[in-house]
């Protein structure tokens, strides 16, 4: 068994309640921190572990916590991004949902880290039950002293508040979430100025992903360096991977990272392989946002190295024969799923998510998604496809916030790849009125159609 | 500070954006803003229509910033150097966003108010290309009446937020804002509620298209027919320095005055610019002058005219002798006489 450190104690009856989860080392972390370590000391050893922000990023946690300006004097703030949006991830909701305590825990011992007193977990709308194990997980802690003044007689004081969002993709970008927080309408900021400097209220603020603050109290009871031990290079430690798609077993694993993608989509301890035997045809390994990868990318790099479920491999090759690992939601797809149909419903989300502030975005993911359905339903012409990479590539790069991005590299990866597709769904489009074409005929059985 | 925007160098305070330099220098290189307002706090980033390429970020750290920036938002510098006009990265950007600006924008000049003093008409003039290639229908909204002054056409809205900005800034209370999201934004009322602040009308000038347009003006005159004029007035609420825009001695219009990058100079209340429309209201300073190339300026009455001669044969109109003997009936004999009368 690999080393697990999120999901270690998720199987114990009743972890969701307080009393489980203390009599089983729960909140020994901030007991270690508030008694034996200066705020700095967390912040070094949390940089040691080389954790990487888990929201899809990738960018070191520690680092980020070492940019907040504490010479200001302005008050500070963390606030955790729990606003899991991204079609195909779902792993945050599972953390919450199952062992509340670990994140109010990490919050706590990051707060203390940080110097924060004011503390939000940002959870998005739809998460209402979790919202509400929250409210209750936050109520025992407050009952058990590990909220509220002076926290173990270390002077330390911190509040801790859920605050629920109202539906919006958005108000995951975190400056986006900022303005959500103040209670305005979630457009994203621009930067500079960033959190760091002036975020929530204009205070500094630090916005971290669930997973990532999860990982903290792991940190502190441990060291820094042995979390660097584990995981493999600048990927350092584990992540959670929501699985889902034509596998056998859908659902949230924890890995250490380094193992191959080959391992995890077939091994039993994880996805357990395919779900039939229609072979696999193509994967998305870090949610809706990341580039597509075709059959013959994932196992291998275009170079002929093992992928590895690292942020480095999958991004191997860029974006002409890569992906990225982003939050790790881990869609595969077999030889009936149809990738243009897969793109219009990732545009299809993204045009109705931007929240339409930049003209590029506002316009531009809506052209995307009705040229996408025009092809999908059989109506575009070959014309449309150069069109779309036209647009796509319009968008990339002149956005606010990385949304424009995340619109743009889905459409692009699936052009690069499966531009094949896009060209059969033009010249047939008496084949693909029924949208389950592919299951009666996949696409290998009809693509001499195209080269004739 | 030291900044070089396509090759011209400017000495500026820090703290200062690229546009702003760029401003300063003038001429081609000036990037086009549509959302970016110097007078309202909080503009600009939007629109990105004003994309530059910095391919040197400062004399401390040389490297070239991979993204374009919004010029309206980048402060910069010291040692800063700044393409403009000078890179084809930016154009094509800037054709790209005048693209998505206009797929969903109705095209409607022929009959908006605002045609002559649009800045989307200008972007789209410089920027756009002839050739369309949306060929889905458009989005439009239903339409809201939002007072009895304020015109808002939704359609041809760009979402630059100035007008909320300015709701924000100038009055008591901003009873508008941004519903929805995505393609869907609109500026709208929440529950169609009037806007009636006392300086609610200058969302009108603030608008760099003709979603918020005149109501006392709608459909009077194409502003090219129009003589502004500089004029003020003793205005207990407001300076009361504005521009009228006159059709003869009738003012069909009022607004605020703006500068040569069509920004009010200052503010108006609503009294100046709805409620006296007599020209003897006004004292009147003299003509309005605006940039060379404003098709205002086709009906310029400060420039000056030379008689026009027509420099033709004599007797051309009257044509040659022998084709009049052709045409005419030869019954009737053609006497220079008769002609005259």
């Amino acid at each position: 068994m690999a080393t697990k450190i999120l999901l270690d104690k998720i199987d114990i009856p009743g972890i969701k309640s307080y009393e489980v989860y203390r009599q089983n080392g729960g909140y020994a972390s901030v007991e270690k921190a508030l008694k034996t370590m200066t705020p700095d000391d967390v912040t070094e050893q949390v940089k040691a572990s080389g954790l990487r922000g888990r929201g899809g990023a990738g960018f070191p946690v520690g680092l980020k916590w070492s940019f907040i300006d504490k010479k200001s004097g302005k008050p500070r703030h963390l606030v955790c991004n729990a606003d899991e949006s991204e079609p195909g991830t779902f792993k945050d909701r599972y953390l919450m949902e199952h062992i509340p305590h670990l994140l109010i825990e990490g919050m706590i011992t990051a707060s203390y880290a940080l110097g924060a007193n004011l503390s939000y977990i940002y959870i998005r709308g739809e998460y209402m039950w979790v919202f509400k194990t929250l409210e209750r997980a936050i109520k025992e802690a407050y009952a058990a002293g590990w909220l509220g003044k002076n926290i173990l007689g270390s002077g330390f004081d911190l509040d801790l508040h859920v605050h629920c969002g109202a539906g919006a993709y958005i108000c995951g970008e975190e400056t986006a979430l900022i303005e959500s927080l103040e209670g305005k309408r979630g457009n994203p900021r621009i930067k500079p100025p960033f959190p760091a400097v002036s975020g929530l209220w204009g205070n500094p603020t630090v916005v971290n992903n669930v997973e990532s603050i999860s990982n903290v109290p792991w940190i502190v009871m441990n060291s820094g360096e042995d979390y660097s031990k584990l995981g493999l290079g600048r990927s350092a430690g584990t992540k959670l991977i929501s699985a889902s798609g034509h596998i056998r077993k859908p659902g949230v694993y924890e890995i250490e990272m380094g193992i191959t993608v080959d391992e995890f989509i077939n091994s039993d301890e994880y996805c357990g392989g395919m779900m039939d035997d229609r072979p696999l045809k193509a994967l998305v390994p870090g949610g809706s946002s990341v580039p597509i990868l075709p059959a013959h990318l994932i196992y291998k790099t275009a170079n002929g190295e093992d992928r590895l479920m690292t942020y480095e491999s999958l991004s191997d090759g860029g974006f002409e024969t890569g992906s990225m690992l982003g939050s790790g939601g881990f869609i595969v797809y077999n030889d009936t799923a149809c990738i243009v149909r897969n793109t219009w419903n990732f545009a299809r989300f993204y045009a109705h998510e931007s929240c339409g502030q930049c003209s590029p975005c506002r316009e531009g993911t809506g052209w995307l998604e009705k040229v996408l359905y025009r092809i999908e339903t059989g109506q575009g012409t070959m014309d449309d496809i150069d069109l779309l990479w036209n647009i796509q590539s319009n968008i990339e790069g002149n956005t606010i916030c990385p949304l424009g991005d995340a619109a743009a590299w889905p459409v692009a990866a699936a052009l690069r790849h499966f531009r094949e597709e896009f060209e059969y769904h033009v010249l047939y489009p008496e084949k693909v009125k029924d949208r389950n074409h592919f299951v009666k005929e996949p696409f290998e059985n009809v693509k001499h159609l195209i080269n004739k | 500070m030291k900044v070089t925007i396509d090759g011209h160098e400017i000495e500026v305070e820090p703290g200062t954006t690229i546009l702003q330099a760029a401003r300063m220098i003038g001429g081609e290189s000036v990037p086009p803003a549509m959302c970016y307002y110097s007078k309202l706090e909080g503009t600009g980033g939007k629109c990105r229509a004003c994309l530059v390429e910095v391919s040197k970020g400062s004399e401390a750290d040389p490297r070239p910033m991979p993204k374009l920036m919004a010029s309206c938002k980048t402060g910069v510098m010291d040692g800063m150097e700044v393409k403009s006009i000078s890179s084809p990265r930016v154009l094509e950007a800037r054709k790209s966003v005048t693209e998505f600006l206009l797929i969903n924008h109705p095209l409607d000049c022929p009959i908006c108010d605002q045609a002559g003093e649009c800045d989307l008409q200008n972007l789209a003039f410089q920027h756009g290309k002839s050739q369309k290639r949306y060929k889905e229908e458009k989005r439009t909204f239903e339409p809201e009446d939002i007072g009895p002054n304020i015109q808002l056409h939704m359609n041809r809205c760009i979402l630059c937020y100035r007008c909320v900005k300015t709701a924000e800034q100038l009055t008591d209370k901003r009873v508008h804002g941004v519903c929805g999201r995505g393609e869907h934004a609109q500026i709208s009322t929440y529950i169609s509620a009037a806007i009636d602040n006392e300086f609610s009308g200058n969302m009108i000038d603030v608008c760099p298209v003709g979603a918020l347009t005149d109501k006392t003006f709608r459909f009077k005159s194409r502003v090219w027919f129009n003589k502004p004029y500089n004029a003020h007035r003793n205005c207990p609420t407001c300076s009361g320095k504005v521009t009228l825009w006159m059709f003869g001695e009738e003012i069909q219009r009022v607004t605020a005055r703006k500068d040569e990058f069509h920004e009010v100079e200052e503010f108006i209340c609503n009294d100046c610019r709805f409620d006296h429309k007599d020209p003897k209201d006004w004292v009147i300073e003299g003509p309005r002058k605006f940039e060379k190339f404003s098709v205002i300026n086709q009906n310029n009455y400060t420039k000056k005219l030379d008689k026009v001669v027509l420099n033709t044969e004599e007797h051309i109109l009257a044509g040659r002798e022998q084709d009049r003997k052709k045409i005419s009936m030869k019954d009737i004999p053609y006497t220079e006489h008769e002609s005259k009368e």
